[in-house]
């Protein structure tokens, strides 16, 4: 009995040292006292644990391991206590006024090539970054490292670098900056040597019929180049580059805020090759002596408060190349037979204004004008052949935008005017001519706002040598599936093909030119007419972090009408009408993958 | 005297009056939601609404910007047809099975 006894008083001393630690959780708030239900309390590196109840009471068993209590709720900081004694514990709890998680910024780069997946049309967006890759130096190089556009040196004698878009030359395409068109005509040849890389802020890639807004003239697709604008460009930049083959090149860039809504910009480009290159000695230059001086002076005018913005901008241009054979001297050889050799001297002005207005209350609706004027002039000898031309144009252009019930149906209309006037020396033979156009556009856009969107337009020209016809374009995109995009394009197109300066190469050779003419009225020939059809697939995959397109084009330009250059015969060139068939099919089939760096930055 | 006095009472009623059906009209109120999907869902729901002309709906503060044709529309409706696809307005709450129904990342937190 005594033993049981004894037994009955150990073991109660024994649960007397376990004992029970109990309390109660609290937090303050506006000086009131609240109880915290839910508070998790537990030895540290010990599962056991309990919960508060509602009134923030708790009992929880002593361990005999840890003395380190954890008491945790979501909202307030974690609390860690040393308990030694069994005192009853009251706790307060302070709350976490941070967030629950501590903010995370995860950057991650733009790609500087994109396929756009959310325009209907098939547009790849080029940024300065990927400017960057191509060494320099002008618009014409840009292409270099996109896949849409091949390039191709055209002739070692100028050392232009010709463009060609689904298998069809830069003539096809409808080259604009700012939206305003701008190698044409003239400037078709070298136009593109005329924009200095540092200039250009991004280039739009749209492939297959374009938009009805731009105009008639692209058949193939269009490239449309954004300047640096004074108000995002630095306020100083300068930049020299110099190479082995003796090219150099000086771009500067100055822009000043003149006042909160006056932005002025002062852009310079230089560049000269000065060193005679031969180096498979064929007595022939491999890259012409080129000398040029190109300046810009915009005025960005922004009101945003009340909707306005507006660009004045004009720009000139000196460019000079000498090409030939390694001994020609411009002025020992020139008109002679002793030395072959040639040189292009252009000079061009342009001026533009834009002018734009988005409805403050509606921003949906806006207005646009935009007027350009320039004069391009070259004077250029190819050996004893003459080849001078002189071209001034003046485009204006009205669009309104705005919605027909709610925003996803939206429309573009307005007008525009065209007048060029061309004045051509070719050998002894002058063509003038003067090209006159007014047209009407209209564009509707659906969207419906999840998988399927499409654009079509329609405009109506008149024009003085092309007459008066309809101009249908149409784009759909549709998704079937999250990140695969299919789109339908088609449409037509129309130019006036300026055979002289498209194909100015042929002055460098002795050939006969030979213009069968067909009526027409350009040249005694007729206007290109062509219709383009497009499919176009892309999808796009994630694999971890990285990105994974997958994309398949395939594009038919076929010609109703076209001027075709026919080398074939050794001694003469031809140019004549199209009589037969004929069309360019481009297939393109595309893989890229974009490994991304994700950059964390940790902000407390 | 008096004419003019009476006048003078109905003029801001007529001006009142105009107001009240006016072509364009902006809003701004709340709706309750949390991602890209419910951006979707909500914009479309509001654009479905005939003389909703233009809706914008911003993820972080969860507010609603609206332009709509006040001839053609009472805001209620535009509440409605929101909170009807599970997504609470100031003014409108959606029932709780159409809540439940919400895609997983735009089950909001209910107000109790």
């Amino acid at each position: 009995m005594k033993i049981q006894v004894v037994i009955l008083c150990l073991s109660w001393i024994v649960t007397f040292s376990q004992d029970n630690l109990s309390g109660t959780i609290k937090y303050k708030e506006n000086n009131k006292i609240i109880p915290v239900a839910g508070a998790n309390l537990y030895w540290e590196n010990i599962s056991k644990g309990t919960v508060s109840d509602e009134q923030g009471g708790f009992a929880l068993e002593r361990d005999v391991v840890s003395n380190v209590l954890i008491i945790s709720h979501l909202g307030f900081k974690t609390d860690t206590l040393i308990v030694n004694s069994n005192e009853r514990l009251d706790h307060f709890l302070i709350p976490d006024n941070e967030d629950e998680l501590e903010e995370v910024t995860l950057i991650q780069r733009r790609k500087s090539l994109q396929k756009s997946f959310i325009e209907v049309q098939n547009i790849i967006k080029v940024s300065s970054a990927e400017l960057l890759k191509a060494a320099c130096c002008n618009l014409s190089e840009s292409f270099e490292t996109n896949p849409a556009i091949d390039v191709n040196f055209s002739d070692a004698l100028t050392g232009t670098k010709q463009i060609k878009m689904l298998g069809l030359s830069s003539p096809y395409l409808l080259i604009s900056e700012e939206n305003i068109p701008m190698v044409r005509g003239a400037s078709q040849a070298y136009g593109l040597t005329f924009t200095p890389g540092t200039w250009i802020e991004s280039i739009q890639i749209s492939k297959g019929a374009g938009s009805v807004t731009h105009g008639f003239e692209s058949i193939a697709g269009e490239i449309n180049t954004e300047l640096t604008k004074p108000l995002t460009d630095v306020p100083f930049f300068l930049n020299l580059f110099g190479s082995g083959n003796g090219r150099f090149e000086l771009n500067s860039h100055f822009n000043r805020k003149l006042s909160d809504r006056l932005h002025l910009g002062l852009y310079l480009h230089g560049n000269q090759r000065k060193e005679k290159n031969d180096r498979n000695k064929d007595g022939f230059l491999d890259q012409p002596l080129a000398q040029q001086i190109n300046i810009m002076n915009r005025w960005q005018y922004i009101f945003p408060e009340k909707g306005w913005v507006s660009f004045l901008s004009w720009r000139w241009m000196n460019d000079q190349k000498i090409g030939g054979t390694v001994n020609f001297e411009p002025h020992l050889d020139s008109g002679k037979t002793t030395n072959w050799g040639s040189e292009i001297k252009t000079n061009r002005f342009d001026a533009s204004f834009k002018l734009g207005y988005v409805f403050p209350e509606l921003p949906y609706q806006s207005f646009g004008f935009q007027s350009a004027y320039s004069n391009h002039d070259q004077d250029s000898y190819y050996g004893l052949r003459i080849y001078d031309i002189n071209h001034k144009s003046f485009y204006t252009n009205i669009l309104f935008n705005s919605i027909i019930g709610n925003t996803l149906n939206k429309f573009k209309s307005g007008i525009n005017f065209s007048h060029d006037e061309y004045d051509e020396q070719v050998n002894n033979f002058n063509y003038l001519r003067t090209d006159q156009n007014v047209g009407a556009f209209f564009e509707f856009s659906h969207d419906n706002n999840e998988n399927f969107s499409w654009i079509g337009g329609i405009r109506i020209d008149v024009h003085n040598r092309l007459g008066t016809f309809v101009t249908p374009r149409f784009h759909l995109k549709y998704l079937p599936l999250e990140k695969f995009v299919i789109r339908l394009s088609t449409g037509s197109g129309r130019k006036s093909a300026n055979i002289f300066a498209e194909n100015q190469t042929l002055f460098a050779t002795n050939r006969k030119i030979n213009i069968t003419s067909s009526g027409g009225q350009i040249y005694g020939l007729r206007p290109e007419k062509a219709w383009n059809y497009g499919l176009s697939l892309s999808k796009s995959f994630k694999i971890g972090s990285d990105d994974l397109t997958v994309s398949a084009d395939y594009y038919i330009t076929d010609f109703v009408d076209q001027v075709v250059v026919d080398w074939e015969k050794s001694e003469e060139i031809s140019f004549y009408n199209l009589t037969g068939n004929s069309s360019a099919k481009s297939f393109q089939f595309e893989v890229d993958f974009t490994h991304n760096l994700l950059e964390f930055s940790n902000s407390l | 005297m008096k004419k003019l006095f009476l006048i003078l009472m109905l003029l801001p009623l007529g001006i009142h009056a105009q107001e009240k059906s006016k072509k364009n009209v902006k809003t701004e109120f709340t709706v309750v939601g949390n991602c890209d999907a419910c951006q979707k869902r909500i914009e479309k729901a509001a654009l479905s609404v005939k003389g909703v002309k233009m809706v914008n709906w911003d993820i972080p503060s969860n507010v609603i910007t609206i332009i709509y044709d006040q001839r053609k529309v009472h805001l209620d409706s535009i509440h409605k047809s929101i909170s009807a696809i599970g997504h609470d307005t100031e003014k409108s709450f959606s029932s709780l099975a159409v809540y439940d129904a919400l895609p997983l990342c735009c089950q909001y937190i209910r107000k109790e």
